[in-house]
C-alpha cells in the first residue's frame, strides 16, 4: 500500500522507507518555532542540558507577538528573555516589533515555512503551514528545548482522514467557511490524533490565503496536522520568497485513509460558530438575532491581505454601527503596508474603525480589545472558548471577514448580502 | 527499566489532567509534592494505597485537558511504573514520554485487567500479562530510542547524556 502525504515526509525525515499509522519514529526537523509565551519556559529548559549552541541558529524561529508591544512589565520581561537567547545564540530569525507580525502569518510570508518540510512550534495553531504542504504541528516546551538542541524530535505517525471539496463556492464563501463547515460536521474531536488533507477540486482553485486559514483551524478539530499538497498556486506563492531549497510531497495513488469525506461546497453558505466551542457553526441565515459589542478582523486564521481586502470592499463608504468598536489587526508589517498603499487603511479609518500594530492581542484575551462581563464579539479568529477574549462572562462568535465587517455596520452578525 | 510487575490500579474513560492533578495543587513543579494530590479527586488515598512499581489501567482518552506536564510527573512521582489505556490524549503522551513515564497503547489489555490483578510489563517486546488471570495482551513495542528517553528519567536528561556521548 502507498502512503499519505504525511506518512511520507514522516519517512523521509526519519530515513525509513516506509512508516505506518501507530508507529513511532524519530525524525529531523526543519525548522523550530516559539513565541513570547512559550520560548522563556523551553529556553530554561534549554538551558538545563547544559550546551551552548542551539543546533542551528537559522533553523529556530523566535516571534514575540503575543503580548507585544510589550502590554505590561510581567510581559516585557518574558519578551527580553527570547531578546537576549536571540543574541547570545546568533538567531537571525527573529523578529522585533517594527519587524515582526503574528508568528503563523509571518513565517509564510517570509518563505520560512516549505513544501515537505516538518515544523515544529511551541504553539497549537503551528498547524497553519500545512496549508504549503509542510507537515507542521503543536509541541510543548519542553520539546522544544530538546529540538533546539538536536535539530530532531520523535512523532506518532498520525492515520489520515481525508477530505474532498467539490462544487462552486457560493458568494461570500472562504476558506473559513470551509473549515467551520467541517468542524461542525466532525466536531471538536473529529480528527483527534490524525492528519487532515485538505484536496479536491475546491481547493486547488483555493487562494493561499484562504488554504492557510484552513490548515490553521485544523487542530480546532483536535487533529495533528492539517495537510495541502503543494501545486501551482504553492509556487507561484514561493516563488522569489523561499529561504531554502524544497521538495514537494505527495500522498500515493493507493494511501491508507482511516476516512475519506466529501462535501459540496454549494451547499455550504458563511459561517457563524457559536459560544464556546468551534464546532458550534451554522449557516449565516439561521443565526437569527445576535447585536454586538465588538468586531476583531486579524489573527492568525483572517489577518492577511485577502482578509482585509474583503473587509475593505464591504466599509468601504460606510460607518461602523455606533454600538460597535470595530478593530482590524493586520497580521504581519507588510500586509499593513500594502493595506495602506492600496488604500484599505483609509476605508477602515473612514468606516470609524480602530487599526493596530500586528499583534495577537484580542485573539487569546490579551490586550488591545479585552471584552468586559456580558459583552459580545464577532472576530475572524480562530478559538470561541469560555473567556476566550477576556471576561469569563463573555462571549466571542468566529466568522469569515466578509461577514465580520457587515456585522460592523448592522451592529448585529448579518450576511455582507444585507450591506451590499 | 523494560520490564515492571505490580498490581493493577483502573480507572475508566477521558480522566482529564484536572482529575490526575487538580489546578489548586499546581503551584508547585516538585514532583514529590505533586505526587501527594496524583488522583485525588477520583481516590482520595491514592496516594497512600498506591505502591512503587504499581500499574495504572484506564480506557480511552486518558490525559485529556490541559498541556501540563504537571500530570505524568505526579502520576511517575507517586511510584507508578507504568500507563495501560486503550488510547492517550495527544499532548499528555508526547509529555509523559517527555518527562520519562512509561505509557502503552492497548485497547484489548485496558478492557480486559481488573483492580488488583498483578501485571507484568514487557515493554520492549509490548507484551502486558495479566499473572492473576494467566492472559497475556499485545501492544507495539516501545522503539529502542523511547526506551532510551524513559531510561534517562526524561527529554532533557536524555537530550543531556546524548550530546555528551557525541563529543
Ligand atoms: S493570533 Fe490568536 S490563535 Fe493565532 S497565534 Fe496569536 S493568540 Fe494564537
Amino acid at each position: 500500500m502507498g502512503m499519505t502525504v504525511v506518512e511520507k515526509i514522516l519517512a523521509n525525515h526519519g530515513e525509513k522507507e516506509t512508516v505506518e499509522p501507530g508507529e513511532l519514529v524519530k525524525a529531523r526537523v526543519d525548522l523550530i518555532l516559539g513565541n513570547d509565551i512559550t520560548a522563556p519556559v523551553a529556553i530554561r529548559e534549554f538551558k538545563k542540558i547544559g550546551i551552548k549552541k542551539v543546533f542551528d541558529p537559522e533553523r529556530v524561529v523566535l516571534v514575540p507577538d503575543h503580548f507585544t508591544p510589550n502590554k505590561d512589565i510581567a510581559s516585557a520581561e518574558q519578551a527580553k528573555i527570547m531578546k537576549e537567547f536571540a543574541r547570545e545564540q546568533e538567531i537571525t530569525n527573529y523578529f522585533e516589533v517594527g519587524r515582526m507580525g503574528i508568528e503563523h502569518a509571518l513565517l509564510p510570508e517570509r518563505g520560512l515555512t516549505l513544501p515537505g518540510e516538518i515544523i515544529i512550534g511551541a504553539d497549537s495553531h503551528t498547524c497553519t503551514y500545512g496549508a504549503l504542504g509542510a507537515l507542521a504541528t503543536g509541541i510543548g516546551s519542553t520539546d522544544m528545548a530538546a529540538a533546539m538542541a538536536l535539530g530532531e524530535t520523535w512523532f506518532k505517525v498520525p492515520s489520515t482522514i481525508k477530505f474532498v471539496y467539490r462544487g462552486e463556492l457560493n458568494q461570500w464563501v472562504s476558506g473559513k467557511d470551509l473549515i467551520l463547515f467541517t468542524i461542525g460536521e466532525i466536531g471538536v474531536d473529529g480528527a483527534l490524533y490524525q492528519a487532515m488533507e485538505f484536496t479536491g477540486p475546491v481547493i486547488r482553485k483555493l487562494s493561499m490565503d484562504s488554504r492557510l486559514t484552513m490548515s490553521n483551524m485544523a487542530i480546532e478539530a483536535g487533529a495533528k496536522a492539517g495537510i495541502i499538497e503543494p501545486d501551482e498556486i504553492t509556487y507561484a506563492y514561493l516563488e522569489g520568497r523561499a529561504q531554502r531549497n524544497y521538495r514537494g510531497m505527495f500522498s500515493d495513488g493507493d494511501a491508507g485513509y482511516s476516512q475519506i469525506i466529501e462535501y459540496d461546497v454549494g451547499e455550504i453558505e458563511p459561517q457563524v460558530a457559536f459560544p464556546h466551542l468551534p464546532e458550534n457553526s451554522r449557516g449565516i441565515k439561521d443565526v437569527g438575532e445576535v447585536p454586538l459589542d465588538q468586531v476583531v478582523i486579524g489573527s492568525c486564521t483572517n489577518g492577511r491581505l485577502e482578509d482585509l481586502r474583503i473587509a475593505a470592499r464591504i466599509l468601504e463608504g460606510k460607518k461602523v454601527h455606533p454600538r460597535v468598536r470595530l478593530i482590524v489587526i493586520p497580521g504581519t508589517q507588510k500586509i499593513y503596508q500594502q493595506a495602506l498603499k492600496e488604500g484599505l487603511i483609509d476605508i477602515f479609518i473612514e468606516a470609524e474603525g480602530a487599526v493596530s500594530t500586528p499583534t495577537c492581542g484580542p485573539c487569546l484575551g490579551g490586550h488591545m480589545g479585552v471584552l468586559a462581563k456580558g459583552e459580545r464579539s464577532l472576530a475572524t479568529t480562530n478559538r470561541n472558548f469560555v473567556g476566550r477574549m477576556g471576561h469569563p462572562e463573555s462571549e466571542v462568535y468566529l466568522c469569515n471577514p466578509a461577514v465580520a465587517a457587515a456585522s460592523a455596520v448592522t451592529g448585529q452578525i448579518s450576511s455582507p448580502e444585507e450591506v451590499s | 527499566m523494560a520490564e515492571m510487575k505490580g498490581k493493577a490500579w483502573k480507572f475508566g474513560d477521558d480522566i482529564d489532567t484536572d482529575v490526575i492533578i487538580p489546578a489548586r495543587y499546581l503551584s508547585t513543579s516538585e514532583p514529590e509534592e505533586l505526587a501527594k494530590y496524583c488522583m485525588v479527586d477520583a481516590d482520595p488515598h491514592f496516594f497512600n494505597k498506591v505502591n512503587k512499581g504499581d500499574i495504572m489501567v484506564a480506557r480511552k482518552n486518558f490525559g485529556c485537558g490541559s498541556s501540563r506536564e504537571h500530570a505524568p510527573l505526579s502520576i511517575k512521582a507517586a511510584g507508578v511504573s507504568c500507563v495501560i489505556a486503550d488510547s492517550f490524549a495527544r499532548i499528555f503522551y508526547r509529555n509523559s514520554i517527555n518527562i520519562g513515564l512509561p505509557i502503552l497503547e492497548c485497547a484489548d489489555a485496558a478492557e480486559k485487567i481488573s483492580q488488583g490483578d498483578t501485571v507484568f510489563v514487557d515493554l520492549k517486546k509490548g507484551v502486558i500479562k495479566n499473572e492473576t488471570t494467566g492472559e497475556t495482551f499485545y501492544a507495539s513495542p516501545f522503539p529502542e530510542f523511547m526506551q532510551e528517553i524513559i531510561d534517562a528519567g526524561g527529554l532533557i536528561d536524555y537530550v543531556k547524556k546524548k550530546l555528551i556521548e557525541e563529543k
